[in-house]
């Protein structure tokens, strides 16, 4: 479950070659992705929990944090029932666990996207930096990158979530931070590649400032890279979500992620109240398979090699 | 009987885009320590061509028709029988010297594997006729270099290496594919120098794919031209540059550089064909200057017109001569 | 490629340095001490406690002590939350547990994983092949945290052959469930990887060549194909490790088979930071050493590095 960075060079390479058109590249690109069955799938089922999340609770019969008192504690009345409203069936707190599961779909996408922009950006960013001075400033900068990979990162963000305070805002920043560093090392490299190129030079020879360069001419022919980072990027960090949640130190009650669902519904499940993991992990699953397909078909649309 | 006759030769490619057709119908003969060039621009099906006779294309080819050796069918064999041909027999020199070596093996290793396999040495005198292959090359100190890796050799040397892989087993017949094209054009005459004198050494047979004509005309006594997979012209080497008589080979010649003529060189307009879905027509026809209606519907057979010399061309040899004028 | 070991190390003790440092600092500067976190405390007690464990130092004072006792002592200090416990203690009593649960996982992830992928790409568009893609699409859903509760679903409570939790060294029985749940995820990564990866030494010029000496398939693959096919899996067992020992974590916690990553939540939960400390940077260690023979690995096997 880590982004092949192979294949990611070979798309930075394939998105920025010279004789490749920007327009007919898109157009080829749309053309393939539409084709590809997987991905098509995928866009599905990423519409279907988007959906799911938006709008879930105008169909919920029940509010998130109420307690049907009549449900509680009971193994066979909190399964799943239509007649009781509880369509996912119940907690064992006598929560409504469709509600729940909405909730918990809301919050693992938003932290999913949320983590996803700061990564992309901050790893962009500093990609870009580092590519564009080259030299000193890179060998320190990339060899810092060096340095953090190297960290067992999960364990430095229990660190900070407990040092810090479970918020969910520092698990925002916390998933996004530990992120970066691949994305800022492929941006890097294909940052060196485009700096070289000739029209770059031309601007560095009138005198353009190399904000404006890298804003104007290496940003834009990352594009196509930082699309397909990112969709594989989110389930990654929807999966890291998950993992601290699963844990107990992730999202604090009442709010719940599809994380903390499941570990919720695999401690439970010996009393055979089993529909309390199956409909997370059911959201949790196809919310993943959503956006690895996705983020798949992007990659392969824009970098059509025989695999 | 020819050492190598080629009959009819098709070669397919499955792929998402449709079937791409790069090889159509084509026939030709190799006599014994003869020398052949085909040539043709890039996508012209050439390089299929030759992997196709050795069974060496990509998992998604497929090759029909017939090719012969010392009168024995080897299109499609198993790969059990084709592998005790390869090397041994017929070899092959690779275009890009860079890619075509092992990286990661020593080139001592990567040369001594043929000996092994096909002429039962030891390692250690497989490396040691390694060696001696090197320095019949003229890689100097061939010796301790037999050790080193790819990447330890320039360009022009990592070709000689290529070529003295493939004389090895002394074979009968050598497919050279674009050998020279990665190179630098100072280190392209050498390369084929190197290849005319272990040609007339060995005696071997010879096939050159270029498309670079000036390379031909220094090498080869025949010619075969192709074009869209199909071929154009077939000749002895002086007749063909003298008076071509195919509407591309004129282009062909038209678009190389001259000293001695005045004129500017004039390209051939128009782009390579598309080589999906069953050819229709002459392949040359959109770019022809001399094409006529019946060009794009029917694909005009190869014909002798006069002693080793054949055209495929619905357009007179009179009325193209005429143009020159 | 004495030199380049050396390069390698040279890269390696920073990084340790700066981990040992930066959760230091990190901890230093947490709002709250290890001991305000609870019951009041009178303040007399507290300075006292402070004294007792070195934090009335300044603070580079408190750096070096705990980095010379660190490097030279392999001495983490006292626990915060068990007076009468050292760090060292928790982690002995864990640490052998979690090496060899973790050991046999990673061997199984790899040897598994590239067997999958080779076969399935030199029998392409075989059954095998679409076994093998499908097992690593699924898996990918599949993080130890959501396979530990379907295992113990499958194999305890229905199927009543494995024991739900606990170690015994003596007992196989017991290794099996987290075995499995931490191999399963990258040994469909490993899988995957591989199989592109040889697929796309398959196609490369010079397997071509190997061909046309006549060698035999399973000697071009052997020699020929598999060294490089190998490189990206290579350079991939360096993140994969990092995140095994990640999920060890959810291992510990869900099988409670007593390592040392169900001391690290324990702690994390009781704000222990000593022991949070001793923990990081002993698998922070562990990573960077395994980095280092990774790196060694790599450079053995592609010659342009090692020079």
């Amino acid at each position: 479950m880590v982004i092949d960075e192979t294949k990611m060079t070979s798309l930075a390479e394939a998105t920025s070659r010279e004789d490749v058109a920007g327009r007919s590249l898109w157009a080829d690109a749309r053309r393939r992705f539409f084709r590809n069955k997987a991905a098509i799938f995928g866009l599905g089922l990423l519409i279907f929990v988007v959906s799911f999340a938006l709008f879930g609770n105008l169909l919920a019969a029940w509010n998130n944090s109420d307690i049907d008192y009549n449900v509680m504690g009971d193994a066979t009345a909190s399964a799943p029932s239509l007649a009781n409203g509880h369509y996912f069936g119940a907690d064992d707190l006598g929560r409504d666990l469709f509600a729940r599961t909405v909730q918990g779909t809301q919050i693992s996408l938003l932290v999913g996207v949320i983590g996803t922009l700061i990564a992309v950006s901050v790893g962009t960013v500093y990609g870009a930096i580092s590519g564009y001075f080259g030299g000193r400033v890179d060998g320190f900068m990339m060899r810092l990158v060096d340095i953090l990979l190297a960290i067992p990162y999960m364990f430095v963000l229990i660190l900070l979530l407990v040092m810090y305070g479970r918020s969910i805002g520092m698990l925002f920043v916390g998933v996004g931070l530990i992120s970066w560093l691949e994305m800022a090392r492929i941006v890097r490299g294909q940052t060196l590649t485009l700096k070289n190129r000739e029209y770059v030079e031309a601007a560095r020879a009138i005198g353009v400032p190399a904000p404006t360069i890298i804003r104007r001419h290496i940003l834009p022919n990352l594009v196509g890279v930082v699309v397909v980072f990112a969709t594989l990027l989110v389930p990654l960090m929807i999966l890291t979500e998950s993992f601290i949640s699963f844990l107990g130190l992730g999202v604090q009650e009442p709010q719940t992620s599809l994380g903390a669902l499941i570990s919720e519904g695999a401690g439970t499940m010996s009393y055979g109240t089993l529909w309390q993991l199956a409909f997370p992990l059911f959201f949790f699953v196809i919310t993943l398979f959503g956006f690895y397909f996705v983020g798949d078909g992007l990659r392969d649309a824009l970098d059509p090699k025989e695999r | 009987m020819a050492l190598l006759d080629v009959k009819d030769l098709n070669v397919r490619f499955e792929t998402p885009e449709g079937e791409i057709h790069a090889v159509n119908g084509v026939s030709f003969a190799l006599e014994k320590g003869e020398a052949l060039g085909i040539v043709g621009e890039s996508g012209s099906g050439k390089s299929q061509l030759s992997f196709s006779i050795l069974g060496l294309l990509a998992a998604n080819g497929k090759a029909s028709g017939s090719v012969e050796f010392e009168g024995r069918e080897i299109l499609n064999l198993s790969e059990r029988e084709l592998n005790k041909i390869r090397a041994d027999r017929i070899a092959m020199v690779f275009q890009d010297p860079m890619t075509a070596l092992n990286p990661y093996m020593r080139i001592s290793d990567q040369m001594a594997e043929v000996l092994m396999l096909h002429k039962g040495l030891s390692k250690r005198d497989a490396v040691a006729e390694a060696a001696h292959m090197l320095d019949l090359v003229k890689i100097p100190d061939a010796k301790n270099r037999v050790r080193l890796f790819p990447h330890e050799f320039s360009g022009g040397m990592r070709q000689r290496v290529m070529i003295a892989m493939a004389l090895l087993c002394k074979p009968d017949v050598l497919i050279a594919d674009e050998p020279t094209t990665a190179l630098d054009v100072t280190v392209q005459a050498q390369i084929m120098d190197l290849l005319g004198e272990l040609r007339r050494e060995l005696g071997m047979a010879t096939v050159l794919i270029t498309h670079d004509l000036g390379v031909v005309a220094g090498f080869c006594e025949r010619a075969i031209v192709m074009y869209g997979g199909q071929v154009m012209e077939q000749s002895p080497v002086d007749p063909l540059f003298a008076n071509p008589t195919h509407p591309y080979t004129r282009g062909l010649l038209g678009a190389l550089p001259r000293l001695d003529a005045g004129n500017a060189m004039t390209p051939i307009r128009g782009n390579p064909p598309n080589m999906t879905g069953a050819p229709k027509g002459c392949p040359f026809c959109p770019r022809c200057d001399f094409a006529e209606e019946i060009c794009a519907q029917d694909m005009p057979a190869l014909t002798q017109f006069s002693e080793g010399r054949a055209r495929a061309c619905h357009r007179s040899i009179e009325t193209i001569e005429e143009a020159a004028a | 490629m004495i030199v380049y070991i050396l390069k390698r190390l040279a890269i390696a003790i920073p990084t340790l340095l700066t981990l040992i440092i930066a959760s230091f600092v990190l901890m230093h500067v947490a709002p709250g001490g290890p001991f305000t976190a609870e019951r009041a405390v009178p303040p007399e007690v507290l300075a006292n406690l402070n004294a007792k464990y070195g934090l009335d130092q300044p603070l580079w004072r408190q750096i070096a002590t705990y980095l010379w006792n660190v490097v030279a002592h392999f001495d983490f200090g006292p626990s915060f939350t068990y007076k009468d416990r050292s760090v060292n203690d928790i982690i002995a009593q864990g640490f052998p547990v979690t090496l060899t649960y973790g050991f046999l996982s990673f061997i199984t992830a790899v040897l598994v994983g590239v067997s999958l992928g080779v076969t399935a790409a030199i029998k392409r568009n075989s059954w095998l092949d679409y076994l093998a893609v499908g097992i690593s699409i699924g898996a990918q859903v599949l993080p130890n945290f959501v396979m530990a509760p379907i295992l113990v679903l499958i194999f305890t409570l229905s199927l009543h052959w494995l024991p739900g939790g606990g170690w015994s060294f003596d007992d196989p029985r017991f290794w099996i469930m987290p075995v499995i749940a931490l191999s399963t995820s990258y040994m469909a990564s490993i899988a995957r990887i591989t199989r592109s990866s040889m697929l796309e030494t398959l196609s490369s010029n010079h397997i071509r060549t190997a061909r046309a000496k006549g060698l035999p398939k399973r000697k071009i693959i052997l020699r020929h194909a598999l060294k490089p096919a190998l490189l990206p899996v290579i350079s991939y067992l360096g993140p994969a490790f990092v995140s095994m020992i990640t999920g060890s974590v959810i291992v510990d916690v869900y099988f409670t088979t007593g390592g040392i990553g169900k001391s690290f939540v324990d702690s994390a939960l009781n704000r222990d930071y000593a022991v949070m400390m001793g923990i990081t940077i002993l698998l922070g260690t562990l990573t960077i050493l395994f980095n280092l023979v990774v790196d060694i690995i790599y450079g053995w096997i592609d010659p342009k590095i090692r020079y």
